[in-house]
């Protein structure tokens, strides 16, 4: 979920004693249960991608809704949703409504296909799927290279969130380097290290926790405050004359009028296209993929889609805080002394709260970091070693040497994530996410559209990814931020032949698509080879239960032979 | 099939309405203070919860009349 945004920088004078207090608690209240999550739903052993990486595929409606909530609603969201309300209103802001109400049923309508034909065939990553599919190493690999890429910049932007909290709270000042940053290293070195032993059950576990806090804080909040400051009549008075008097000084500026508090008609493609274009996004990320596929039954996650808006509610509400921060008259002032709307919400809960309840609130969002980053950095780990390691460097590696890996590559990733964010300009982590929605959204054809038909041809599709890939980073590249100068600055473009703004995902998805489309029927007409598909159409149908998915699975552990068709369709895999 | 096709009716009905952003950018009527904008897209999140509830009620019934039948042994 990621808000359309520029950061400044981070400042709010001195360390507030009780809240860090109630930070810090709570924080390693959470370090413990992650620790102790190996023992949650205990398997054998967790030396295997199934249990490390997916939990067992184990978890039920109640688990999955916690798990997906943590997972999707990331510490980045909580943080920057109301920072982009509270800097330029309601298109770059509030689209995450609308975008986390039409994501549930999009992913209705594939996700249960998708889980059945993973658990039939053992697939921990879309990737996986891809190969089997279409037996296709090179089309395989850039959907998970696609996916590693785009989730590293989104593992950076979970520690923004911690920093964001930690800088209100009063840390990471000075000049020394090492002091600085001393508490988001602890925090991540912990996070990696519970990771590392207990996989995924240790989001699992710990996403309890962070919901739990993020819905006491956010129903609190919304009840506590608006009476403070004079009711939501003011509240909405106070954001419509701040963007009004944003887009009368950029008017002046000679800066486009970007600033709004209901959408005006040349926003209403941006909003749309914004909405569309991140909930058909969200679902290729592997994280999400990951909390999915660990779901129990295909019901499971069908269920959740009609039980997880209860987050996108909690986010409208969030978001609004943004314009009770404004009413408020929250000035957010880094650490360094700038201004930073991203500070916006853990400065109005310290501002409002008695210091007790703003270390909840601060815990509510460090620990919202934790749980997504601890899943993207299994997901993004689990890519490599299935898609990467074992398809190109070690063929017959083993499932242990593969979670072996894949546990490794976790520490790696988020290792990574910390270099990037100390050492590089924190705009730049945002720059690559938003970057790293648009390339996302161009997996969609070659993983949504080949759940459903073998009638795109895998060369077509390629080419698709890789045309939609080039056209949606050169268009985001020369996106300059007016202020700054930069390159990278949105995810806005005009769309070509409708001539008003929108986000360029999806101006990108059409070319994917249509140029899929017509080489497609080329590729068909002279009867290029589509490649052997390993599944048959039952296992997008399979359930846990299944008495036939059962014994497919057992005899499979054992040798390394393509699921029988029992069928016999011919083009489908033999009956065995 | 006919639930099936019902339950697509029902999950496409949200994404067409939000995706319509022209008939709800508008400040009036309010609601508690709240412009029409807000309130109507806080009120598509229980009503597309719903829709996407009976969807799902409605596969699960309409599941026993595929050809594909949970347990089945082929």
């Amino acid at each position: 979920m990621t808000p359309q945004l520029s950061v400044m920088a981070a400042d709010t004078g001195g360390i507030n004693g009780v809240a860090l207090a109630v930070l810090i608690a709570l924080f390693l209240l959470v370090t413990v249960a992650g620790f102790m999550a190996s023992r949650f739903k205990r398997a054998e052993s967790l030396e295997s991608l199934d249990e490390w990486g997916l939990g067992g595929r184990s978890f039920g409606t109640w688990i999955t809704w916690f798990l997906l909530g943590g997972d999707l609603y990331t510490a980045y969201t909580f943080v920057a949703v109301p920072a982009a309300m509270f800097a330029t209103g309601a298109v770059a802001g509030f689209f995450a409504v609308p975008y986390t109400i039409i994501l549930y049923p999009i992913i209705f309508i594939f996700m249960a296909r998708l889980w059945s034909v993973s658990h039939r065939h053992g697939y921990v990553t879309t990737a996986d799927f891809v190969r089997g599919r279409y037996d296709d190493r090179v089309l395989s690999l850039a959907v998970a290279v696609t996916g590693f890429v785009a989730t590293m910049p989104y593992i950076a932007l979970q520690l923004v969130g911690i920093q964001a909290v930690l800088e209100v709270a009063g840390l990471g000042g000075g000049d020394n380097i090492v002091a600085k940053d001393a508490p988001l290293f602890i925090a991540f070195a912990l996070l990696a290290a519970y990771t590392y032993s207990s996989g995924l059950r240790a989001p699992a576990v710990i996403a309890f926790v962070k919901d739990i806090l993020i819905y006491v804080v956010i129903i609190v909040a919304i009840i506590y405050l608006p009476g403070k400051v004079g009711g939501w009549e003011a509240i909405f008075g106070a954001a419509q004359d701040k963007m009004d008097a944003n887009n009368v000084a950029a008017a002046e500026a000679g800066l486009p009028q970007s600033s709004s508090f209901v959408p005006g008609s040349g926003a209403f493609w941006a909003y749309a296209t914004l909405a569309l274009g991140s909930a058909m996004a969200l679902f290729m990320y592997p994280h999400s993929i990951t909390a999915s596929l660990s779901s129990n039954s295909r019901n499971t996650v069908r269920r959740n889609a009609a039980l997880l808006p209860a987050y996108s509610f909690v986010l409208g509400l969030l978001a609004l805080l943004g314009w009770v921060a404004i009413a408020a008259g929250t000035t957010p002032i880094g650490l360094d002394g700038e201004p930073n709307a991203q500070l916006v919400i853990p400065q109005l809960f310290e501002d409002m709260f008695p210091a007790w309840f703003t270390g909840v609130a601060f815990a509510a969002i460090a620990i919202g970091a934790l749980v997504p980053a601890a899943i993207m950095s299994i997901a993004a780990a689990n890519t490599f070693s299935r898609n990467i390691y074992k398809e190109w460097l070690k063929k017959d590696a083993t499932p242990a040497q593969e979670a072996k890996v894949s546990k490794l590559m976790s520490l790696l990733v988020k290792a990574f994530a910390l270099v990037f964010v100390l050492t590089l300009d924190k705009q730049n982590a945002i720059n690559f996410q938003l970057l790293g929605g648009i390339w996302m959204m161009q997996t969609f054809p070659v993983i949504v559209f080949s759940l459903f038909t073998r009638w795109f041809h895998r060369y077509a599709l390629l080419v698709g990814w890789a045309a939609g890939m080039v056209y949606g980073t050169i268009e985001a590249y020369q996106v300059v931020n007016p202020v700054t100068g930069k390159h990278f600055g949105g995810s806005l473009a005009l769309i070509p032949g409708i001539e008003r703004m929108g986000y360029i995902a999806i101006t990108a998805f059409v070319i994917n698509v249509v140029l899929a489309v017509v080489l497609t029927a080329i590729l068909n007409a002279m009867k290029v080879s589509n490649g052997k598909d390993e599944t048959i159409p039952f296992d997008y149908f399979a359930d846990a239960d299944d008495p036939r998915v059962q014994k497919d699975l057992a005899e499979h552990s054992t040798h390394d032979k393509e699921y029988g068709d029992p069928d016999d369709i011919p083009g489908n895999a033999p009956a065995r | 099939m006919r639930k099936m096709a019902l339950a697509g009716v029902l999950l496409v009905i949200p994404i067409v309405v939000l995706l319509w952003v022209p008939h709800y950018a508008k400040v009036e009527p309010k609601l508690f203070g709240f412009p029409f904008f807000f309130w109507y897209q806080f009120l598509w999140v229980f009503i597309c919860s719903a829709l996407t509830w009976t969807a799902y009620k409605l596969t699960l019934s309409a599941r026993g009349k595929t050809t594909h039948k949970v347990g089945e042994d082929r």
